[in-house]
């Protein structure tokens, strides 16, 4: 186990050598010359020339890479162009309000989607299955902008249940409040997930029942309750935590959406309002931080899955 | 064992009328595109003194903040919408076909290198470097199926190489080698062929995707910008009129859902038929 912790975290190095070239290139790319960004109208050339050797940007494109690298390690991710604050502690900042919602995201999905699953597999084939089964394709096709745009003129513009932008109601600080704002940007987010891990469970309880171990169980006078409980649902539940893994991209994705749509003050948001304004500094850090989150989420996963399924553990 | 496949396809498709009803909806908004010329307004003239109209018998789908029949906007969205997903579709299963294909073919060195590579393509936010691209590339249908497809491979090429590794040590395939064939040939004649069933169910589960991802980015306005609309960028435009006319929003979410819908179930019932042990469950 130990070994194989290691080797993985061995793996990251090149990815994350990989997306550090992706983010410099990012700056590269863009069109424009960066140092232009901080010339005003009274400068001379020679001026000019000067802020371009201070910022190394007169150097060849490799000594800038290992600059900027250096930078990065050391947690320097530059400044925002827009109010001038350092890229990391703006992130920082934002980062709790997108975890939050992740976070309440997966509970709210997996607690779902289990139980939907659950049911549709012990009525195989019956109406409920089937009307499940619709559902669960609604779920996966359905465009998460156009659900908030329904829930908001449902829940906000109609019935003024619930408050359709922010996160805090502002002079107002209880966490009621902040729960009332989330409610629909949480609910959008899962909405796919809830599909995903219903559709997961339905066709592996399936599976599982078919298995030889639990006609054993009935041969030997199991009920059905224990079967499932004691058993199937095991079986069923540990590949759950790799579905967790590979759904992380989608809830990544689905939050740049959900918290451009309802305004939450994440990362997500923040990342588009820094496209909007071609904020490179701010593009390249968000474009690192999502692939860390999506790098240590899947490791995560994979890690868990090895802790919690000991065949697993002997397999590597 | 191709045909035996198509075969069972078609059958599927008779006892399942659901995938059958996919079909219809399907082939009506490809006709309804097709004809998008002959609707009865224009779909950019601009009439200030009909905004925000609800639907009625002159304007089927009423009209939006200009005054423009939605109607024939949601004609030409189909247009945009649906090609942006065919061709996005074909650039990435062009790709995945040929790179899985190759991966698995050759396997050893060069394989593990395209594999480790995908991984680490995998591990990079996709939408959020659409984004990017698309704020620093001129906007347009080309740009956004090119960003598309060149960002959504790698899931197809695993499944390509995973069904290339089985079916190049069929005997077919290594009467192929012994007859001294070229690679290429072997390749592009005798393996490709053999996985179409599995490339079909990937690309239908690929176009609904791409179609998903258009709209996400229109609807952000990162995608196809005005005055042309997709069905994306009318939900944009619709955003903001959600409390005065929110039929404006109602019509193009329903148009991607079903077709998104659509093509999602009719990529189940594909590999369903072309996977017969799936199909018992």
């Amino acid at each position: 186990m130990k070994k194989y912790l290691l080797r993985r975290l061995l793996q990251l190095i090149p990815m994350l050598l990989f997306i550090s070239i992706v983010s410099f290139a990012l700056i590269r790319l863009a069109p424009g010359d960066p140092v232009m960004s901080f010339v005003t109208p009274n400068m001379s050339p020679d001026d000019i020339e000067r802020i371009r050797a201070s910022m190394g940007l007169d150097q060849p494109l490799y000594l800038q890479y290992a600059y900027w690298l250096q930078n990065v390690l050391t947690g320097n991710l530059g400044y925002s162009l827009i109010n001038h604050r350092p890229v990391l502690d703006l992130i920082v900042e934002r980062i709790p309000a997108t975890l939050g919602l992740m976070g309440c995201s997966l509970v709210l999905s997996l607690i779902i989607g289990i139980t939907l699953g659950l049911v549709a597999a012990l009525n195989k084939n019956k109406p409920i299955d089937r009307v499940l089964s619709f559902l669960s394709y609604i779920g996966i096709s359905l465009p998460g902008l156009w659900f908030a745009m329904i829930l908001i003129y449902v829940f906000s513009i109609q019935l003024h249940w619930l408050p359709s932008l922010g996160m805090r109601t502002i002079g107002v600080n209880s966490v009621w409040d902040v729960i009332l704002h989330g409610v629909m940007p949480c609910l959008v987010l899962s909405i796919t997930s809830i599909a995903v891990f219903m559709r997961y469970i339905r066709s592996s309880t399936i599976s599982q029942l078919e298995e030889d171990y639990v006609n054993i169980q009935y041969a030997y006078g199991s009920t059905s309750t224990v079967i499932l409980f004691r058993h199937v649902l095991r079986n069923v539940l540990l590949p759950v935590i790799t579905i967790l893994g590979l759904s992380l991209p989608e809830i990544i994705t689905g939050a740049f959406i959900v918290e451009s749509i309802f305004s939450w003050p994440g990362m997500g948001s923040l990342g588009i309002n820094a496209v909007f304004s071609l904020d490179y500094p701010m593009i390249m850090g968000i474009t690192m931080m999502s692939s860390f989150l999506l790098i240590f989420g899947n490791l995560l996963a994979d890690m868990m899955y090895g802790v919690v399924d000991p065949r697993i553990k002997s397999m590597r | 064992m191709n045909r035996m496949r198509w075969t069972l396809l078609v059958s599927q498709l008779r006892t399942q009328k659901s995938a059958l009803i996919a079909l219809i909806i399907l082939g009506i908004y490809v006709l309804a595109a097709l004809a998008a010329p002959l609707a009865p307004h224009d779909p950019n003239t601009i009439h200030l003194d009909e905004r925000l109209l609800p639907p009625s018998g002159q304007h089927w789908f009423g009209t939006d903040d200009n005054g423009r029949d939605y109607f024939a906007r949601a004609l030409y969205g189909a247009r945009v919408s649906l090609s942006v997903g065919i061709l996005a579709m074909l650039v990435s299963v062009t790709i995945g076909t040929i790179i899985g294909a190759i991966s698995g073919y050759f396997g050893g060195k060069l394989d593990t290198f395209l594999m480790r590579s995908i991984d680490i393509g995998m591990s990079l936010p996709s939408f959020f470097l659409m984004l990017i691209l698309n704020a620093y590339l001129k906007p347009g249908v080309v740009t956004i199926v090119l960003i598309i497809g060149l960002l959504s491979w790698m899931s197809i090429s695993r499944i390509v190489r995973a069904e290339t590794i089985s079916v190049k040590e069929r005997e077919y395939v290594l009467y192929a080698r012994v007859s001294g064939q070229s690679t290429f040939r072997i390749i592009f004649r005798h393996i490709i062929p053999s996985i179409v069933p599995t490339i079909v169910v990937a690309a239908t589960l690929n176009i609904a995707g791409v179609i998903m991802m258009e709209s996400s980015l229109s609807f952000l306005g990162l995608g196809i910008s005005p005055p042309d609309a997709s069905w994306g960028s009318m939900l944009n435009n619709a955003k903001g009129y959600i409390g005065e006319n929110p039929t404006l929003a109602l019509f193009p979410g329903l148009l991607i859902l079903t077709t998104v819908l659509a093509f999602n179930y009719l990529g189940d019932v594909f590999r369903a038929a072309f996977e017969p042990k799936v199909n018992r469950r």
